[in-house]
């Protein structure tokens, strides 16, 4: 399977990602560059955590309009696996490829720990090789993770089984306690909390290896499992 | 041409840093604040172009990236 990790200015966690998905699963993984136009195809592209343009303006706001943004949006729509961690979940929602916004923590503060957070649906190509309803240890490191909706999206949501994470104690002031969410078709994900920060349990936490696990499988399975 | 826009939160988004500085009037002794909402002006220079096609240029720079209209609402002037 063949991941893209793009890389825009102020990206701090892309090489982590790189990491996991080459040397822990030995997947084929390939850096993009933001500036580049000429993309091949990838089966799963990555947008990594960190702070793209130092976060100005809003927090993933000026990297939806980088150039392999175009590229991106035109992947997610031909229903191949996106998935945003962090600042890359802040562009998704500002790209308006996932629902809703983040906005700064309700204790004004930057919170770096390790939470628990519980897998909400595990029939999505994210979360297939989690059990339903299973509590995982994943760090967060985010000062804009508070995620916003209006209620009647957040009940088609719910409804419709997008919200896949959520915090077993609220962090940061997320309506319904949401930690990571997917699209109405399932194909991009959104999450807060870092699974490739802990993704060997030699460095002292795999938890997060599933979600990339879930990935590999459903790609290798071939089909949706909804 | 130049344009003044103010982005500031929807009155729906809890706005945390506000409150912050509410409180802190109320310290320095201004007791009747009762709330305090915190917004961004950004002044834009348009350049050469007419009064109406600023209006229809600062609508989509507002849409598309200036204010995230799930949860900020925008206003603009022109200035000159």
């Amino acid at each position: 399977m063949k991941f893209g990790i793009v890389v825009f200015p102020g990206s701090n966690c892309d090489i982590d990602c790189y990491h996991v998905l080459k040397d822990v699963l030995n997947q084929e993984v390939n850096y993009i560059w933001h500036d580049s136009e000429d993309i091949e195809d990838y089966d799963c592209i990555v947008l990594p955590g960190g702070f793209s343009y130092g976060d100005y303006l809003r927090c993933g706001a000026v990297a939806q309009f980088s150039k392999a943004m175009d590229k991106v949006k035109k992947h997610a729509e031909e229903g191949k696996l996106l998935i945003g961690i962090c600042n890359g979940f802040q562009i998704l929602t500002e790209s308006g490829l996932l629902p809703g916004a983040l906005v700064r923590n309700k204790n004004l503060k930057f919170i770096c720990d390790t939470v628990e957070v519980k897998a909400e649906n595990n029939a999505t190509p994210f979360t297939n090789q989690l059990k339903d309803g299973e509590v995982i240890n994943i760090p967060i490191a985010h000062g804009e993770g508070n995620y916003v909706v209006d209620e009647e999206t957040l009940e088609k949501m719910k409804e419709n089984g997008q919200i896949l994470f959520t915090y077993q104690e609220n962090p940061n002031g997320s309506i319904y306690n949401i930690a990571g969410v997917c699209n109405e078709s399932k194909n991009v994900l959104g999450m807060m909390p870092h699974p490739e920060r802990a993704s060997e349990a030699i460095l002292g936490n795999g938890d997060g290896i599933g979600i990339f696990k879930s990935i590999i499988a459903f790609f290798e399975g071939g089909q949706k499992n909804d | 041409m130049k344009a003044n826009v103010y982005v500031t939160l929807k009155n729906s988004i809890a706005d945390p840093q506000g409150f912050a500085i509410k409180g802190a009037l109320n310290k320095m002794g201004y007791e009747s604040v009762e709330d305090v909402r915190i917004g961004k002006l950004i002044e834009v220079e348009l350049g050469n172009v007419t009064k109406e096609e600023a209006e229809k240029q600062l609508n989509v720079m507002c849409e598309k990236l200036l204010a995230n209209t799930v949860i900020e609402k925008y206003r603009f002037e022109l200035v000159e």
